[in-house]
């Protein structure tokens, strides 16, 4: 038994691999470097779904019904996130980098990896209540187009709004959350102003090159998903696509170490996972 | 806590497995309780890394508000995908991923809890040669948890939680007698 079920678990990593080099030579999205544990569970979930009995079944299906990949796109990329997420980030930036952008005459900011947009959102309106929106350029860009539109849109589930609303002033917000959105049809929708300064593109932070001269760059439980070899090529092109001075912000548990590049940022927050690049 | 607070400080400090636990945290809590439990015990005890390679003797406890899982290569993922069964961290993510990376090379053990988190991925354990462990109910301030395992899957051992560290030094002593 065991050892029909470790020959199970081999043949499944030689099938997954098989669909992601499918996947990348005939539709160039490369997720040959994502962490393959991730990529595991997803399409284990995928093969439930769609009762598949195997993935190479799944694999056949991917070449020859291109509107296949419509449906597992989606499931290879990160789709929902949170607002506010770590509120006490979101103080930090309140209370350090926002003092600091205040000094330039304008800034341009990334989102890279934006999914369905929730970060962008929620600094569209500190900076708003910050004073720092009308000079700020905003690009939030994703692989995934679904998820770009569903940014664009900026309508999420009423039932996470407690939830953001509870994270919106745990982060330092102090006006009424309710007034960003109109609820309805048990969903809420932000204010399209809170996008007037956003350019939502499509970038693949695998294949895609530097996104020049940003102020800021958010990029926060992405690289997780990533492997080593892939997470530090994008921690390279963030650093391209940084002014010196410029700031780059991760998820709580990412960091810039063992990148080849740390000597190139200094630590700005150890807590809040906030690198600076230096000068010069 | 309290069962952890119980178990690990048994180990002495040569203990060679690597122990990777999931414990229902809020999103809030910090590091504090790897900080105290690293104080209490002779193994060392701290949060999971992202990409860290797993080490023998170390105790990994799931930062709060990720999934942790195992890769084949034996680093450690971190997750931020819904949470399964409203937890994050899911002990069934953790369990999973591990069964499908170490095999029948595996201990699983489910301690006191809320919720049926863990009797999934502890039935996978199972299907992969893996050893299953659960508290004794009795002995859990919280006996939902290990009575859904008990349910789910025909545990190999149900231990009373005073002698599950004994219990685990007792298989380690015997995994190196093997390995020697």
């Amino acid at each position: 038994m065991t050892e029909m079920n470790r020959e199970i678990c081999d043949n499944e990593d030689i099938e997954l691999e098989l669909l992601l080099q499918a996947i990348k030579i005939k539709y160039s999205y490369d997720f040959t470097n994502y962490s393959r544990a991730h990529l595991m569970r997803r399409v284990k979930n995928r093969l439930q779904e769609s009762k598949f009995a195997n993935i190479s079944e799944m694999l056949h299906k991917v070449l020859y019904d291109p509107s296949f990949l419509d449906v597992l796109l989606p499931d290879f990329s990160i789709c929902v996130s949170d607002m506010f997420r770590d509120p006490p980030f979101f103080q930090e930036i309140r209370l350090s980098i926002i003092p600091i952008l205040k000094t330039y005459p304008s800034i341009k900011i990334w989102h890279a990896g934006c999914a369905s947009g929730e970060e962008v959102y929620s600094m569209s309106i500190l900076l708003k209540e910050e004073g720092l929106y009308s000079k700020a350029q905003i690009y939030a860009t994703d692989f995934n187009e679904a998820s770009l539109g569903k940014a664009k849109d900026g309508v999420y589930d009423l039932n996470r709004i407690k939830n953001y609303t509870s994270n919106y002033q745990k982060g330092g917000g102090s006006q009424s959350f309710a007034d960003y959105y109109t609820a309805g049809y048990n969903a809420a929708i932000f204010d399209k102003s809170l996008r007037e300064r956003v350019v939502f593109a499509k970038h693949n932070l695998v294949t895609d090159s530097a996104f020049g001269e940003m102020h800021m760059i958010f990029c926060r439980n992405v690289l997780i998903y990533f492997d080593k070899k892939l997470k530090n090529r994008v921690i390279g092109l963030f650093l391209d696509s940084l002014v010196g001075g410029g700031f780059l912000c991760l998820g709580s548990k990412e960091s810039v170490l063992f990148s080849g590049y740390e000597d190139r940022f200094e630590v700005f927050s150890e807590t809040h996972k906030i690198y600076r690049k230096k000068l010069g | 806590m309290h069962a952890l607070s119980e178990i690990l400080p048994t180990l002495p400090q040569n203990f060679s497995l690597p122990i990777l636990i999931v414990q229902h945290l809020s999103p809030a809590s910090d590091d504090y309780l790897a900080t105290y439990l690293d104080e209490k015990c002779e193994v060392k005890v701290k949060e999971a890394d992202e990409k860290e390679k797993i080490e023998g003797g170390v105790v990994y406890l799931v930062p709060a508000n990720y999934h942790l899982l195992v890769e084949k290569d034996k680093t450690l993922s971190l997750s931020v995908d819904s949470p399964v069964n409203f937890a994050r961290p899911s002990i069934d993510v953790l369990f999973e991923t591990a069964a499908e990376a170490y095999g029948s090379n595996l201990i699983g053990l489910v301690l006191t809890g809320a919720s049926a988190d863990g009797s999934r991925g502890l039935k996978l354990i199972k299907e992969r040669g893996g050893l299953t462990l659960v508290q004794d109910p009795k002995t859990a301030e919280s006996e939902v948890m290990p009575k859904a395992a008990i349910a789910e899957v025909d545990v190999d051992h149900i231990i009373p939680l005073s002698e599950i560290g004994a219990f685990l030094i007792k298989i380690e002593r015997a995994n190196n007698a093997k390995q020697n």
